[in-house]
């Protein structure tokens, strides 16, 4: 469903992603893992047609976005990391609006409005002004906006940033009701529980290229640890702080 | 650390942010040495009009050194409005809108290196423009009076505390009005207030008529007239003492009185602005951080516009709907309406009291010259205002972007609703504003038509320009969207327009010269021939598209690619 061809994109002298290959299949949650910097989000903001990349390419449901970005963009949903919308738009103006971006309009639209508003308990702001909405409240508003044309694929960016547990609960039901369906969605994050219990598959990404790949079992054997847990994988594959480096940053 | 090495601190990472913006970006080198170019022609047409307009003066024999004195100081004036409003709204982000400031509240900062820091912001994002535009009309002043090196000194010994003024009181008073104001909305009222506040004044200003001051004729006699012209006409404003001082040091000898006055009041109203702050600042800040609990209706105007869009593809009609909905809900946005309807009800008035039709002074051949001024000065207004509210289009939705980047929306949809939210209201102004203005001038019906396809032409041209402009350099970081014009690229759109406008009059000028010449003294005057109409109205519409089309396009073209 997601394709990704040796996708490169630099900052002048700094390759952010570099030459990244990966197939996602659909009917997945695939989660990209890796630390801070590493290009988890240049690479989902190419994948969703913001950033264009310097070589390669991002095939959506067969379309490249490149140079069918229409089609491309018209199955997918996109999550950014942090939450900024028109501050001096409503919650439901917003989603109106992200409708008609989809070419979506009328009754259907109301009623999907109020359907996604109820779902995020968002109902009682319906008519307020973006602008008094908390941060996780906003990230509700954004994932509704990602789902109120029925996408195909969803792209998330750090799906539980600002979210009350209640929320990350009910987002991660829908993520797996939403594959289920027959839906294609990728997530990327730090939280490693969370791709642990809810990614199908995983990718490691680490200076902007793909360190490992696969399912829990592959990142196993590709990081030569049988019994491990997905932190221990990560942290072995990405070279985390050993403990003689945190001991000494935490000396008086 | 000292409140020195504090204030320093605090200066820094705007400092360092300024001097990177751009660094690296592809076409920076060409986009510097762009605005440099234009600068080094600006400044030298700034400087010899000044300049001759100073020599002129100097040949009149008493009168000429007063009305030179009167120039500057009337000069000095016009900045010091320009400087305090600049300064109202930019100590509104700098104080209040800054996204470091919850950060820089909650770490152990000293109030007035705060405040220093802040003012100093206030101060350098306000009135670097105003120097830029200072430096060759202080110049002429000197060649044409020989101040020498000194007169270097003096210049900046009355400047910087006519600079630091506006900036202590601009931010004084923007404190004063968020204390009145609570919660978040005092934002939005804040700017109607100050806005509205130096509306006020300016219209005030012009009805008083300050232009009999330099008609002789209002006066009984010679001596009642020089007496006017000796006396300050604003002692109690800084903007006078700045004129005392430098041409006084120029035309007698150098007075320090008025330096120390400029000092001495700089000093105070930094003193009395840091007891302010130190007093209103920490619950200001708290309650601007509040929320807006406004519930919004489904206001009937809506419905209007949305009916009028309904033949417009769905995506134009959200694109549209969307951005009007913005502007009238942000009042930094749409506050500054107030001082524009100001200004063109002054515009609309000074061309009422025209003194055309007083005794002999009534030519056609004045009427057709006016009808021309009167064209290139209501195409500088359409100029300015679609700075101010076109230009920052593509800016204004800054982090956003990204949901019209993932959405499946034509680059060409996006720019095309933009197009048309600043065209028509733009377009509307200019025909209101040439079809007043001519009925009260009278004009020849040919002279009407080609100044109402004109405004039309210009209205539409500067609006490509100014996307495009807005595209080419966004301002995607910055807070206040009053500020947006004030950039480099603001400032490349009014020079882009002026030229257009100057090729648009140029071209007019050139076809109707046969019927221009026709009105001066002792030569049988005649309408304009259709011919002459026909072929001035096809240049127009000829320049304007040229001036309005390609840039459009070319600004189409670099939103596909602004991910690159």
């Amino acid at each position: 469903m997601i394709v990704l061809e040796s996708l490169t994109k630099r900052y002048g002298e700094f390759t952010a992603v570099d030459g990244v290959d990966l197939v996602i299949e659909r009917g997945q949650i695939f989660g990209l893992l890796g630390p801070n910097g590493a290009g988890k989000t240049t690479t989902l903001r190419m994948i969703a047609g913001i950033l264009q990349p310097d070589s390669g390419r991002v095939l959506m449901g067969g379309h490249d976005i490149d140079s069918s970005p229409i089609e491309a963009k018209r199955i997918m949903g996109f999550v950014p990391d942090r939450p900024f919308v028109y501050d001096k738009l409503t919650g439901a103006e917003l989603l109106r609006f992200a409708a008609g971006l989809h070419g979506m309009t009328g009754e259907e639209v109301e009623r999907r409005i109020d359907e996604l508003l109820d779902l995020w308990e968002l109902s009682p702001w319906k008519d307020q002004l973006v602008e008094s909405y908390s941060h996780g409240m906003r990230q509700k508003l954004i994932i509704s906006s990602a789902l109120i044309h029925r996408p195909r694929v969803l792209v998330v960016d750090e799906p539980m940033v600002g979210l009350d547990p209640r929320s990350a609960w009910l987002l991660k039901d829908l993520l797996r009701s939403f594959v289920d369906q027959g839906g294609t969605a990728l997530i990327s994050t730090h939280t490693l529980e969370l791709a642990e219990s809810l990614c199908d598959g995983l990718a490691v990404i680490d200076r902007g290229r793909i360190a490992a790949s696969g399912t829990m079992a592959d990142l196993r054997r590709q990081a030569a640890t049988q019994e491990a847990g997905l932190e221990e994988i990560f942290l072995k594959i990405t070279r985390g702080a050993t403990d003689w480096e945190i001991a000494r940053v935490l000396e008086g | 650390m000292s409140l020195f090495s504090e204030y320093r601190l605090l200066l820094r990472p705007k400092a360092l942010s300024t001097r990177r913006r751009g660094a690296g970006e592809k076409g920076r080198l060409g986009r510097v040495a762009l605005v440099v170019g234009i600068g080094a022609a600006a400044w030298p047409l700034i400087y010899v009009a000044i300049y001759r307009l100073l020599r002129s003066l100097r040949l009149v024999e008493e009168v000429g050194p007063l009305l030179a004195a009167k120039l500057l100081a009337l000069g000095l004036l016009v900045f010091l409005g320009i400087l305090l409003l600049s300064n109202l709204i930019a100590a509104l982000s700098s104080f209040f809108l800054s996204r470091d400031l919850p950060a820089l509240r909650a770490a152990p900062v000293d109030w007035l290196a705060l405040y220093t820091a802040r003012l100093t912001e206030t101060l350098v994002s306000s009135s670097w423009m105003v120097v830029l535009m200072l430096l060759p009309i202080l110049a002429a002043y000197e060649r044409v009076y020989h101040g020498g090196p000194v007169f270097l000194v003096v210049a900046l010994g009355a400047i910087v505390p006519f600079l630091i003024i506006p900036a202590a009181v601009g931010s004084a008073i923007t404190l004063v009005l968020v204390r009145l104001f609570p919660a978040r909305r005092s934002k939005d009222i804040l700017g109607i207030i100050a806005v509205g506040a130096v509306g006020l004044l300016v219209l005030l200003l012009r009805l008083l008529r300050p232009e009999r001051l330099v008609n002789p004729e209002a006066y009984r006699n010679l001596v009642d007239f020089l007496a006017a012209l000796r006396g300050p006409s604003s002692p109690w404003l800084p903007s006078q003492w700045g004129a005392d001082a430098l041409t006084g040091y120029l035309q007698t000898a150098f007075d320090p009185f008025f330096l120390a006055l400029l000092w001495t009041t700089a000093g105070a109203t930094v003193v009395l602005g840091a007891a302010l702050h130190r007093r209103l600042y920490p619950a200001c800040f708290s309650r601007a951080q509040e929320g807006n609990e406004n519930r919004m209706r489904r206001h009937a105007g809506w419905r209007w516009l949305e009916r009028l869009l309904r033949r417009a593809s769905l995506q134009r009609q959200e694109l549209i709907l969307k951005d009007v909905r913005i502007f009238f809900r942000d009042t930094t946005q749409w506050s500054q309406l107030i001082i524009l309807a100001v200004l063109i009800v002054v515009y609309i008035y000074n061309i009422r009291v025209l003194p055309l039709r007083s005794g002999e002074m009534i030519t056609r051949y004045l009427i057709a010259l006016v009808v021309f001024l009167n064209l290139a000065l209501s195409g500088f207004v359409l100029a300015a205002i679609a700075a101010r509210f076109v230009f920052p289009a593509l800016s204004l939705e800054g982090r956003t972007l990204w949901l019209l980047g993932s959405s499946p929306v034509k680059p060409g949809a996006i720019l095309g609703a933009k197009y048309w939210v600043g065209a028509v209201p733009l377009t509307f102004l200019a025909l209101v504003l040439t079809v007043v203005t001519n009925l009260f001038l009278g004009v020849q019906a040919g002279l009407f038509a080609l100044s109402l396809v004109s405004v039309v032409g210009l209205s539409l041209a500067f609006t490509g320009q100014a996307l495009a402009w807005g595209v080419y350099y966004p301002e995607f970081e910055t807070e206040n969207a009053a500020q947006i014009p004030t950039s480099i690229g603001g400032l490349l759109f009014m020079l882009g327009a002026v030229a257009s406008l100057s090729a648009v009059l140029a071209g007019q000028i050139w076809v109707l010269r046969e019927y221009l010449a026709s009105g001066l003294p002792g030569r049988v005057p005649r309408d304009p021939y259709l011919s002459e109409i026909v072929l001035a109205l096809t240049l127009t519409l000829g320049l304007c598209l040229v001036a309005g089309f390609p840039p459009y396009r070319a600004a189409v073209r670099r939103l596909g690619r602004l991910g690159r």
